[in-house]
């Protein structure tokens, strides 16, 4: 394989492994720990390098998930007093230990090759320089580690699924049914911090926030469905890594920068133009709605007034601006769409209901 | 005595303290609000969307002026919130979810230019970088009024709106109803906070600048139960961590200022959370051990 092709490989790798947890994240309202994790990692690094002295140990790896871990149940004891809420408590967390290990690197592993640099950009450029040979096969570093990773991520959500949709609906019945809430959410945050720590050697560390909650994000906007949404994100955030890598090639700049500025491209994109949730078909419905809004206004304000003794002047075209305050344009053009609608008929200046705009205005003044 | 009198004469660590202090003061004050409102993370996307507007800036003129940067910085961010706004009002995305959206690839998009920027070779372009880190140590005089000045100006905006703030903060139903200009007033006060942000850049950097506008603000809650008094404790904390950071980070060696400022004000935090009178958790303890004790006593006394 070439390496271009092996680079274009491990983006999409990336991509699918972060995609799987991101998707429960977006859902349970968490996303922010994914921000809280992919910055405390380094805490975890700069420890566990402290004790092996060894920068290639997969110790390191070890060491980064499980403060990732950590991260979580310090948020969880923070909010758990009761004196922060957990936004807060995030927002604390996460500088404390990022400020912790930058001061650690900086003053007892100067001349180590630890940056801080490396640790927020990642280079995914380089991965294929990077080889190991499992089972006589001679692959990239990254990709026997995002295959891995993606492979577990697969496994507990396979295995846990129905476990997972429920505890991220109804938390509540989750619980009453006997699972645990606590050990899901637990293993859940293992698995996000494992992608994440395996996913920033590629693409560093804020980067996989973008991968983790974009495609997640714009699938949700797509379907209402979990399964689906699963897979909308995996998709969206493989092309989105795609175009990205094709982008940096073109402007000749970070392949990491520019696949999450590809997924803020494509979440934009669903997000202005999916066919229910965009927001162009939020306008148009909302339009709609104030059409048929004016038209059942209009229709039972008719009905109101048939077989009064005031009907004629209620019903006349000039005058009905001044009872309904509507400017003239306006109930020309409701009145249009009413007849239209075949909701009443035109004689003259005055406007008379059909049986149909009767029995639409009755519905409406019930309802 | 000495070893104290030489780091206060000392010229740069003046400058380094002064800025770190007015930085303390305006996030310290402006991050009640946004803990308040719990959108304390609302720092940590739009610090890391003013990055884009950094280098943007730098581009666009060429120059790397503070205030030209500071500029760049504050419209990204601004977009950046803005952005936030509209995703959250527009669709059924939650909060969470919109700021780690637009804080990562904002991020991205200032990284992609960045390194096109490097890569195209253009002079002048180093230490744009230590914006995501901060760079206390380069801060000059000229740096320093830059803070101070747009920290004034800041401030005074807050003093002006005050009573607007205080109510959007708790009720903004209830703001709403009084027939104040809400969604008006939520833009300002996203703005003063971006002004806030924007201020401390310079010194802590994009990474930890959400720690600046919560960790004050948290520790100063514990205190009191009056926002006046609050936002005071708050900007008092705010500016002893900013002033502790700046000279810890003088003397030791080899200490980047940001994360030490980080580290201070987070000690704070925790000691605010133990030991405050009433709210704090020793307090608590004491509270319910002594409830405990009367109870035994009562149940003794009447079976």
């Amino acid at each position: 394989m070439s390496p271009h092709v092996e680079i274009q490989l491990i983006a999409v790798l990336v991509a699918a492994a972060c995609a799987l947890p991101g998707t429960f994240l977006v859902l349970r309202r968490t996303a922010m720990v994914s921000d809280a994790i992919s910055h405390t990692m380094l805490f975890g690094i700069v420890i566990s390098y402290f004790v092996v002295r060894d920068l290639a140990s997969p110790w390191l790896m070890v060491g980064a998930t499980l403060t990732g871990v950590l991260t979580v149940w310090l948020v969880e004891l923070l909010t758990r007093t009761r004196r922060v809420h957990e936004d807060a408590a995030i927002g604390l967390v996460f500088p404390l230990l990022f400020s912790l290990a930058v001061i650690m690197i900086s003053r007892f592993a100067g001349n180590v090759h630890l940056d801080n640099d490396a640790v927020l950009l990642g280079e995914i450029g380089f991965a294929p320089f990077d080889r190991l040979t499992l089972l006589g096969i001679e692959l990239p570093r990254a990709m026997w580690v995002l295959g891995g990773i993606l492979s577990a991520n697969l496994l507990f959500i396979g295995v846990c699924y129905k476990e997972l949709q429920l505890s991220t609906f109804d938390a509540g019945l989750a619980a009453a049914l006997g699972f645990s809430p606590a050990l899901l959410h637990y293993g859940l945050m293992t698995l996000v911090s494992l992608t994440a720590v395996g996913a920033f050697d590629a693409v560093g560390a804020i980067l996989v926030i973008a991968l983790m909650i974009g495609p997640p994000a714009a699938a949700y906007l797509l379907t209402d469905r979990l399964s689906h949404m699963i897979g909308l994100g995996v998709a969206i955030g493989s092309l989105s890594a795609l175009a990205g890598y094709w982008l940096a090639r073109l402007l000749d700049t970070t392949i990491a920068g520019a696949m999450a500025t590809m997924v803020g491209v494509s979440f934009a994109l669903v997000f202005v133009l999916a066919p229910q949730r965009g927001v162009i078909a939020l306008l148009r419905r909302r339009a709609r709605q104030r059409w048929i809004v004016a038209q059942q206004m209009l229709a039972a304000h008719l009905l109101q007034h048939e077989g009064t003794p005031a009907a004629a002047d209620e019903s006349r075209l000039s005058t009905l601006g001044e009872h309904l305050r509507w400017s003239p344009e306006f109930i020309g053009a409701v009145v249009h769409r009413a007849e239209e609608a075949g909701m009443l008929q035109r004689e003259g200046d005055t406007l008379r209901l059909t049986e149909r705009g009767r029995a639409l205005a009755a519905a409406a003044m019930t309802r | 005595m000495d070893a104290l009198r030489d780091v206060f004469g000392d010229y740069t660590l003046r400058s380094i303290a002064l800025g770190a202090a007015a930085l303390g003061v305006v996030s310290g004050i402006l991050g009640c609000f946004a803990v308040l409102r719990r959108q304390a993370l609302l720092g940590d996307a739009m610090s890391h969307a003013a990055l884009p507007g950094v280098v943007l800036a730098f581009m666009l003129t060429g120059s790397r002026a503070p205030l030209v940067l500071v500029c760049g910085a504050a419209l990204a961010g601004w977009l950046g919130a803005l952005a936030v706004l509209a995703i959250v009002r527009l669709s059924r995305i939650k909060e969470d979810s919109a700021f780690g959206l637009v804080l990562s690839v904002f991020f991205a998009i200032g990284m992609l230019l960045l390194s096109m920027l490097q890569r195209s070779g253009v002079g002048g372009q180093a230490g744009l970088d230590k914006y995501l880190f901060g760079q206390a140590a380069a801060l000059v005089t000229a740096d320093v009024l830059t803070i101070v000045a747009l920290g004034a100006v800041t401030l005074l905006l807050v003093a002006l709106f005050w009573k607007e703030f205080r109510v959007l903060s708790f009720d903004p139903a209830y703001a709403a109803s009084l027939g104040y200009p809400v969604r008006a007033l939520d833009i300002l006060l996203t703005s003063l906070i971006v002004m806030a942000i924007v201020i401390g850049l310079q010194l802590v950097g994009v990474v930890l600048m959400s720690a600046m506008l919560v960790a004050p603000a948290v520790a100063a809650r514990q205190w009191t139960n009056r926002l006046g008094a609050m936002a005071l404790l708050a900007g008092g904390f705010g500016a002893l961590a900013g002033v502790i950071g700046a000279v810890i980070s003088a003397t030791g060696r080899g200490l980047a200022t940001g994360p030490v400022i980080v580290v201070s004000i987070s000690v704070l935090v925790l000691a605010s959370l133990t030991f405050a009178p009433e709210r704090g958790m020793l307090a608590g303890w004491l509270r319910q051990r002594g409830n405990r004790r009367r109870h035994a006593t009562d149940d003794g006394a009447h079976p």
